[in-house]
């Protein structure tokens, strides 16, 4: 009987080669392929292609209407020596450092301030994060009424103090108006820092902090040596993008004050819209923008780091 | 040898009596009430004051008549007796605020639908088919999160004009996926991660595609991912600015952000009532959308930074 079983059966249909069409349908790679085309379509159509665009731009004299020439370098060579652009550069510089410095100081300390136990803590929440659900054009000019020169409630509110005799001139004041972009800033960013930060934050076990109180621990001890090392990798990332958005950012100040006064507020971003839209220079919009991407650059190594630390903390590997 | 108590214990009392009542949790017996006012709730309330005064400030603007707004001395300013809808009336019947608003509406909801659908291929091709070079598709994914539309409009507005899609609600539904794509896939990812690889091995067994397994088993399960990612792009939607800016030109096209900035702002000193009631019109929408989806909102922020 032994026999039947290691007599050879033939398979009733032959094994076969996979056909071609056959490989491309359920081949691993072939699949990954066809499910990644309508992002990968996306990204390579509208934002791998227009960087390399922005760039090649640069080194034309695109206008708009005309089609540019390859110049070289130029386009930077003049704003090398243009005053406008360097005082764009310094007024990034200095928006982006104080608004994310204030913003990662006000976020950290909000969400501290919403882990603790409380009533209404979820209404309260949900009431913080409002300012970054509103879109920032349509905030952006309340705070334009807000720190409007005549009829600014901020302005009325501290001459019923007594604090101040005439209107301050918020908007028309070059560095009043710096300081209300960058409140303005401060005020719509918060929200995101401290509800991220809130979110690392009730991950962290309440058991070590009554260890640390058993310990005799201070509550300054208790944030430096137990809340900051563990919200660290959460902060990079945080940071990352608050810096990033602001240095980029355009809405707020195009609504506020369009660079004014004598460009006191005016964003590399700003600027090259309106020398690339407006004044139809594309080539030298194209420069200026471009001359933000090292700074990105920079912000983006930060994030990696940020994001390594936190794979060994979390004991894996490092890879 | 001890001496038996003298009275009686009376067990019965004792055991009857409730115990203290204690409703402190955890450490937070530690913490006197004065002090909780101190550290917690005054500089809590103030920061919220702050965080939610323009909003206030632009829902008073919005019903307040004219003459109150320009007079601060006779009449107080933080408050109005006689509210009026004119503003509001004037928005919706005398300019092309519908039209923004259909418009806003209109790109938002094509936009993220389009990034929803290609994200969630994306997402479950990088999590779960895992074909080669699947994690480094992911990092450039990521690295496309942090490309800022602020260095990429002027390139655009030269390729939307090459396609001919200037100054058509197109151009806004084709280009503002490439914000949302890498947040909704980085988003999703997370979330397929979570379902167990094993309910796909049985429908494997059983003899389902990979995209019968897509539909009818990864995507129920990733609802309120879903939600989020669709919420959260409709948000950023909504507020985007500068393409909406330099690619629409017509007035009747435009959405509502540009449109507020570009067409209320003229050199009338009564404009601050119809602007304001403009600002708030379109923020409502959102603020009503986020008030049914707090959670949902809130996950989605947190997700896409922490994963």
């Amino acid at each position: 009987m032994a026999d039947i079983a290691l007599a050879p059966r033939r398979a009733k249909t032959e094994i076969r080669e996979a056909t071609a069409w056959e490989q491309l349908r359920h081949n691993r790679n072939w699949l990954g392929f066809w499910f990644m085309l309508p992002a990968l379509a996306f990204l390579i159509f509208f934002l791998a292609y227009p960087l390399g665009l922005g760039i090649w731009l640069s080194f034309t004299d695109t206008r708009i209407g005309r089609v540019g020439h390859f110049i070289g370098t130029e386009n930077y060579e003049w704003l090398w020596d243009d005053a406008i652009f360097w005082l764009s550069v310094f007024n990034t510089l200095i928006y982006t450092f104080i608004a994310s410095a204030i913003k990662f100081a006000v976020g950290l300390y909000l969400a501290l301030l919403l882990n603790e136990r409380m009533p209404f803590k979820a209404l309260l929440r949900a009431a913080v994060l409002i300012p970054f659900i509103v879109p920032t054009v349509l905030s952006a000019l309340a705070f334009w009424w807000i720190f409007d020169s005549q009829f600014s409630i901020i302005s009325w509110s501290l001459k019923h103090l007594g604090l101040i005799t005439q209107n301050i001139n918020f908007l028309g004041d070059t560095t009043w108006a710096r300081i209300c972009v960058i409140f303005a800033n401060i005020w719509r960013g918060v929200p995101f820092v401290a509800i991220t930060l809130l979110a690392g934050l009730q991950t962290v076990q309440p058991s070590l902090y009554e260890a640390a109180t058993l310990d005799g621990a201070s509550r300054w001890q208790m944030f430096r040596f137990i809340t900051y090392p563990l919200l660290t990798p959460i902060i990079a990332v945080v940071m990352t993008f608050s810096v990033l958005f602001t240095f980029t950012d355009f809405q707020l100040i195009w609504a506020m004050t369009r660079g004014g006064p004598v460009n006191a507020t005016h964003l590399m971003a700003t600027l090259s819209y309106q020398r690339a839209i407006i004044a139809g220079q594309l080539g030298e919009g194209a420069a200026i923008s471009s001359a933000m991407i090292p700074f990105l650059l920079a912000a983006i190594m930060v994030s990696w780091f940020g994001l390594q630390r936190r794979k060994w903390q979390q004991g894996e590997s490092n890879d | 040898m001890t001496d038996l108590p003298a009275q009686k214990v009376d067990l019965k009392s004792i055991l009857s009596t409730p115990a203290r009542v204690d409703n402190s949790e955890g450490m937070s017996y530690l913490q006197s009430v004065p002090r909780r006012i101190v550290t917690l709730y005054i500089p809590l309330s103030i920061i919220v004051v702050i965080l939610l005064f323009p909003f206030y400030w632009m829902g008073l603007t919005a019903i307040k008549p004219d003459e109150q707004l320009l007079d601060l001395d006779k009449y107080n300013p933080f408050w109005t007796w006689n509210p009026t809808f004119k503003h509001i009336h004037k928005l919706l019947f005398e300019s092309y605020y519908p039209h923004w608003l259909w418009n806003t509406m209109y790109v938002a909801v094509g936009a993220t639908v389009l990034s929803i659908i290609a994200s969630v291929l994306a997402a479950y091709a990088i999590v779960r088919l895992r074909y080669k070079g699947a994690n480094l598709v992911g990092g450039l994914i990521f690295l496309a999160y942090l490309v800022p539309p602020s260095i990429l409009f002027i390139p655009l507005a030269t390729v939307v004009f090459q396609y001919g899609l200037f100054d058509s609600p197109l151009a806004l539904i084709l280009t503002y996926p490439t914000i949302l794509i890498p947040f909704s896939t980085w988003l999703l990812m997370g979330y397929f991660k979570t379902i167990p690889f094993e309910l796909e091995e049985c429908a494997l067994i059983d003899g389902a595609s990979r995209w019968q397994i897509l539909i009818k088993i990864v995507l129920p399960l990733a609802i309120p991912g879903l939600i989020s990612a669709f919420i959260f792009c409709f948000t950023l939607c909504w507020n985007e600015f500068i393409y909406a800016l330099t690619f629409l030109q017509s007035t009747p096209n435009k959405t509502v952000p540009v449109a507020i900035v570009n067409e209320f702002v003229d050199g009338d000193i009564y404009r601050w009532g119809s602007l304001m009631a403009g600002a708030l019109c379109g923020s409502l929408p959102l603020v009503i959308l986020y008030a049914f989806f707090v959670e949902h909102y809130v996950s989605a922020m947190t997700g896409a930074v922490k994963e």
